[in-house]
């Protein structure tokens, strides 16, 4: 009877996601997800979230990001991403889509903004 | 003494009875929303979940859902689609009901939807061409691309378009994702083409199309295009085809790029390289491509020319003027260039139509003249959707302005502003039995859709639209 290694488990991080309407949601995400099947998975209620399912065909996964934290991001953004980026409402320099973005060990404790996807006035 | 009680207990009977009604009808607030398209989806997702009680009834003119998405998005955009799960999610609850083949305005008028509904949201969209207003727009092979954009996606009125791709250059007036969308189809690859839901009969045709050069040409300047960066980079990668800008164009835009908001400079940014800096990937790329798409700025079209068909248009140069540089107006010059071409594909907009005399309208803008959603001096009734903006933005402008119309109208039955005795589809029901209108269920719809998709799957594609309306009608009943 040897001693068994245990199973590595798939490691969790917690984050804490900021609605527009000011309530906050942690969640436990797994390393190696994206951060738009977290917040789907918890039934955090943002409506419209996720509308191309991932794809990079809409931009409803907008996600804003504190500086420092936005520069750790490991996966930087594509040509792609940023084209669809450009059609969010309140568009930041640290916004990434949701989908696009996979949760790593780093991730532990971050706080990221869900802003609210209320049309631009000025169209 | 004696005949006062019977009168109390009359009054008292009355108010019973009174306040029961009430209860049962004040608990349900029959709302109908005219247009299955993503306006009218979200608007009903919106107010079911505001409202628990809330009875939600979608009439379609089609026998089908979803408006635009299916009719309008390009078949090679199969992501941009899956917002139709969403969409059967709220079809499929218990309080929401689709209603298909009813055209609202003939079928049942909008006094026969105010009688019968607490509110009414019009989200029919814009399903109308605006005209260039020149000579020769009459033509043959002069098209509008709603009508371009109805034949590949196989909606039933635009099946039968007379589209002669017989002819190598072809000229797209506007520049809007719309016109993008077209030059793409034009020229992307047959057998990338094969692989979509693009109907078969426009499929066939550009099989045999020989144009090898489309023309897309716009009012104003590089700065002032109104297509986004996703549309211009797929349209710069299109695989054989090279992109055609002009230098002279993009002097001196480098120098203005860097104040530009980020979207804006992004996008002039790809033009301006892609012009002046292309890479050696892009060389690469563009080396060897047969066919080509070139993009031209601050020409307006002055005449069609042609004996049937179209031969070529003259065109009018315009100059920029006005200090915001991104909103500059064009100003006709007296210059003129003719060019030739086969086909011309007019791309300048959608319309919305009065389809009931009772809907306010502007007939300059092509709306509903409304706030916030509010139809103006019309209690209990909405617009949103491109009826309600003109036809502007993509979906999710679409979506987002839809939930604040769900949570108006959520918000005026809270505050006690519509009035919620009215009982709902059943004498809309009786006039359509009348009327002989045979509807088709969202149930119905989902036979129409296996149909499709089996279909596709005999021919490798994700699905055959089905184009004969009185087929899909006939269908919902296997
Ligand atoms: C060619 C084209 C391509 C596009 N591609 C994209 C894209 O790739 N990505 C993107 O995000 N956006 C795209 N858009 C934009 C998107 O389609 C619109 O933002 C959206 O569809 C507008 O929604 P709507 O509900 O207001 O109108 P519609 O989608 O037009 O829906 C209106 C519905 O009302 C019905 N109707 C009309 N008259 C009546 C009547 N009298 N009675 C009952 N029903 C009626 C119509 O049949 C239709 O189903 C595209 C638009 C076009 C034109
Ligand atoms: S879910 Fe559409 S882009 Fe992320």
């Amino acid at each position: 009877f040897s001693a068994s290694v245990p199973k590595p488990k798939k490691e969790k991080v917690s984050l804490c996601f900021k609605l527009a309407d000011g309530s906050e949601h942690t969640a436990m995400a797994k390393v190696g997800d994206n951060l738009l099947d977290i917040i789907i998975d918890n039934d955090i209620d943002v409506d419209g979230f996720g509308a191309c399912e991932g794809t990079l065909a809409c931009s409803t996964c907008h996600l804003i990001f504190k500086p420092d934290q936005y520069d750790q991001i490991q996966e930087k953004p594509t040509d792609e991403e940023l084209d669809m980026l450009d059609l969010a409402f309140g568009l930041s320099d640290t916004s990434r889509l949701g989908c696009q973005v996979i949760v790593t060990k780093e991730m532990d404790g971050w706080e990221i903004e869900v802003p609210s996807g209320v049309a631009d006035a000025r169209g | 003494m004696l005949f006062i009680l019977p009168r109390l207990c009359r009054q008292h009977l009355r108010t019973y009875v009174q306040s029961n009604i009430r209860q049962l009808t004040t608990g349900q607030p029959n709302v109908c929303i005219v247009g299955a398209g993503p306006a009218g989806f979200y608007t009903a997702q919106q107010i079911l979940k505001g409202n628990p009680n809330a009875v939600v009834d979608i009439y379609e003119k089609l026998p089908v859902p979803f408006g635009l998405v299916r009719y309008g998005v390009a078949p090679d955009h199969p992501e941009v689609k899956n917002v139709i799960n969403t969409f059967t999610q709220t079809a499929s609850k218990d309080r929401c009901t689709f209603i298909g083949n009813v055209t609202i305005g003939k079928d049942i008028s909008i006094a026969d939807l105010q009688k019968a509904y607490s509110a009414v949201v019009l989200s029919y969209g814009a399903d109308n061409d605006r005209l260039l207003g020149v000579p020769g727009e009459n033509l043959k092979n002069v098209i509008s691309a709603r009508s371009f954009v109805g034949w590949y996606n196989g909606l039933p009125q635009d099946i039968d378009l007379q589209v002669n791709l017989d002819t190598d250059r072809a000229v797209i007036i506007g520049h809007g994702n719309v016109a993008l969308d077209v030059a793409r189809i034009l020229l992307m690859p047959i057998d990338l083409l094969k692989k979509t839901d693009i109907s078969q009969h426009s499929l066939d045709a550009l099989s045999k199309s020989r144009i090898k050069e489309v023309t897309v040409i716009g009012r104003r300047g590089p700065l002032q295009v109104a297509f986004t960066i996703k549309e211009l980079r797929e349209m710069i990668r299109l695989p054989d085809c090279k992109p055609v800008l002009s230098e002279e164009d993009f002097i001196g835009v480098d120098k203005l790029i860097q104040d530009l908001p980020r979207p804006r400079r992004r996008l002039t940014e790809l033009m301006y390289k892609t012009c002046m800096e292309p890479t050696e990937k892009d060389l690469k790329l563009w080396e060897t491509a047969k066919k080509s798409w070139s993009l031209s700025f601050c020409m307006s079209p002055l005449e069609i020319f042609g004996d049937k068909y179209v031969t070529g248009l003259k065109l009018g140069i315009n100059k920029l003027q006005g200090e915001d540089l991104v909103k500059q107006s064009a100003i006709l010059t007296d210059q003129t260039v003719d060019m030739s071409c086969g086909l011309v594909l007019r791309s300048i907009g959608y319309k919305s139509l009065v389809i009931d005399p009772d809907i306010p309208f502007d007939t300059k803008s092509g709306t509903i003249p409304n706030k916030d959603s509010r139809v103006e001096g019309k209690t209990g009734m909405y617009c949103t959707g491109w009826v309600s903006t003109g036809p502007v933005g993509v979906i999710l402008t679409t979506m987002n302005q839809a939930f604040e119309t769900g949570k108006t109208v959520v918000k005026d039955i809270n505050d006690g502003i519509l009035d919620l005795t009215k009982h709902g589809r059943g004498d809309i029901f009786n006039i359509l039995n009348s009327k002989g209108v045979q509807t088709v269920s969202f149930k119905d719809w989902g036979n129409i859709d296996q149909f499709e998709v089996k279909q596709g799957e005999d021919v490798g594609k994700p699905r055959e639209k089905m184009v004969d309306i009185s087929q899909m009608v006939a269908i919902k009943r296997l």
